[in-house]
């Protein structure tokens, strides 16, 4: 069996983007990192995520966050030497109806206030973009476009980031369990895995749907509640188009592949959180009948695979960031509800920057868990899937 | 059996490939059909699954009781987005 280090300044819980950024941008700044990896790296959300990174948002937290995400995706393969498949095609959220349109006219404000490229479209210049809606059957009265958001490969990304790590020296275990977390006056002591004990005073929890687990091993409670999302691909067929295709009122999502498959997802109606891995066909049926309805042409197109993954869901939707104020050391990096791959490159940036240089930031400070502590929430709206 | 064999025809991967694969670290099925796209066209892995579990009894030293099968997804085939949608039972 392999030994696993007996100490580290920081054990990282969970080998999914978050996780395997975070280990290689503190081995960087010379810290010993460990990362536990219960699985093989990106076999939680991120490896069956939808791949998509975009940048139009309700709140403003989220649209900073993943313009600064972008910005850091476009530099990332020169900066890890390996391939991540960035592919920019930007996002096209269609529009429903009056009320949609007085809130996405909000939502590019705010957007266009950040320096973001977001425009708004009239019904009839949507098929420029995407060729294959239907205006009609969507009921579109039109939609927002922003051309710098796109898709990014989560295994080539996670393994970029993985490989990166180990070469600054962090040492990732995959297939290690995390069974349980000390504590000595209420700071972290040391981690217990199934190969060993690594003594620590930092430990990140960046286990996806399964944080509120691992908090719970040490008394801290993530209001958290892990959802089931299905999600399906279609064979391979001419490339039509680049950009996403989102809707927040049906839910839906899809967009076609540099190979040329169909991917999306939308929720099942009436949902109930749960660890629940099994595929349905309620998925498949009410999938079909909206991506039909959307982009008619598609009805030719053969279904090939579906599968599940989760949404680790908070109260506003919006991730748990930082430092618990009752135990010293314990540091969330969870419950993006949907959206840990494409905000990973700058909150894995913030998070370094507080555990490596003590910074804190004003992000950092709004998304901690706090935040919940008998407080008015401002819930982000955008979300789809 | 030559550099060149096929073994993934949906995702044209040849054996070569995958011993390369599995010499870089990713030592079980589901690793490499994340690193690979294995398994991942058309014929969701029927015929490539079986021979990828041989080359790595081989090169890891282990049985293939001991090589896990990843979860087969649905559908069986390909069904069309257009029957799928249609409620003719």
């Amino acid at each position: 069996m392999i030994e696993i280090d007996k100490k580290a300044d920081v054990v990282i819980i969970g080998g999914g983007v978050n996780g395997c950024s975070l280990a290689y941008q503190l081995a960087k700044k010379g810290k010993k990192v460990v990362l536990c990896e219960r699985n093989y790296l990106c076999s939680g959300a991120t490896g069956r995520c939808g791949a998509g990174i975009r940048q139009q948002w309700s709140t403003k937290e989220n649209a900073e966050l993943s313009i600064k995400s972008i910005k850091i995706f476009e530099g990332l393969e020169k900066e890890l030497g390996s391939e991540i498949g960035l592919r920019q095609g930007g996002y096209l959220i269609i529009v429903h109806d009056k009320k949609d349109m007085i809130q996405a006219e909000k939502n590019v404000k705010m957007e266009k206030e950040l320096g973001l490229e977001v425009s708004i479209l009239k019904p009839e210049q949507i098929t420029n973009v995407v060729p294959i809606l239907d205006i009609k059957g969507m009921n579109a009265i039109g939609a927002t476009f922003c051309p710098t958001d796109g898709h990014v490969d989560p295994f080539k990304t996670t393994h970029a980031y993985a490989k990166a790590a180990e070469k600054q020296g962090a040492k990732l275990y995959k297939f290690t369990s995390v069974i349980d977390i000390k504590t000595k006056n209420k700071k972290i002591d040391s981690v217990i895995t199934d190969k060993g004990k690594i003594k620590t005073n930092i430990v990140i929890n960046a286990a996806g749907a399964w944080s509120k687990q691992i908090a719970e091993k040490i008394n801290v409670k993530l209001p958290n509640k892990p959802f089931r999302k299905e999600i399906l691909v279609t064979e391979r067929v001419r490339p039509v188009f680049r950009a996403m295709v989102i809707s927040f009122k049906d839910g839906i999502y899809f967009s076609q592949q540099e190979e040329g498959q169909i991917l999306g997802g939308i929720p099942i109606p009436n949902e109930r959180p749960g660890y629940l891995t099994n595929p349905t066909f309620d998925f498949l049926s009410h999938m079909s009948k909206t991506l039909t309805r959307y982009a008619p042409i598609l009805k030719y197109v053969n279904v090939i695979r579906q599968w599940t993954g989760y949404y680790d869901v908070t109260p506003d939707a919006r991730p748990i960031l930082g430092e618990v104020e009752e135990l010293k050391g314990f540091i969330q990096c969870n419950g993006f509800s949907g959206h840990g791959f494409m905000l990973s490159p700058m909150v894995t940036k913030i998070l370094t920057e507080y555990i490596a240089d003590g910074k804190s930031s004003d992000i950092l400070e709004r998304l901690n868990i706090n935040r919940f502590k008998g407080k008015k929430i401002v819930h982000e709206t955008s979300v789809v899937g | 059996m030559s550099d060149m064999t096929l073994i993934c025809r949906c995702e044209d991967l040849t054996e070569e490939e995958i011993e390369q694969a599995i010499d870089e670290g990713y030592t079980t099925l589901e690793e490499l059909k994340c690193r690979l796209r294995l398994g991942m066209g058309p014929c969701q892995g029927r015929s490539c699954l079986n021979l990828v579990r041989r080359i790595l009894c081989r090169k890891t030293n282990k049985s293939t009781e001991e090589i896990t099968m990843p979860p087969s997804r649905p559908p069986v085939v390909p069904v069309s987005l257009g029957t799928l949608a249609s409620d003719d039972k």
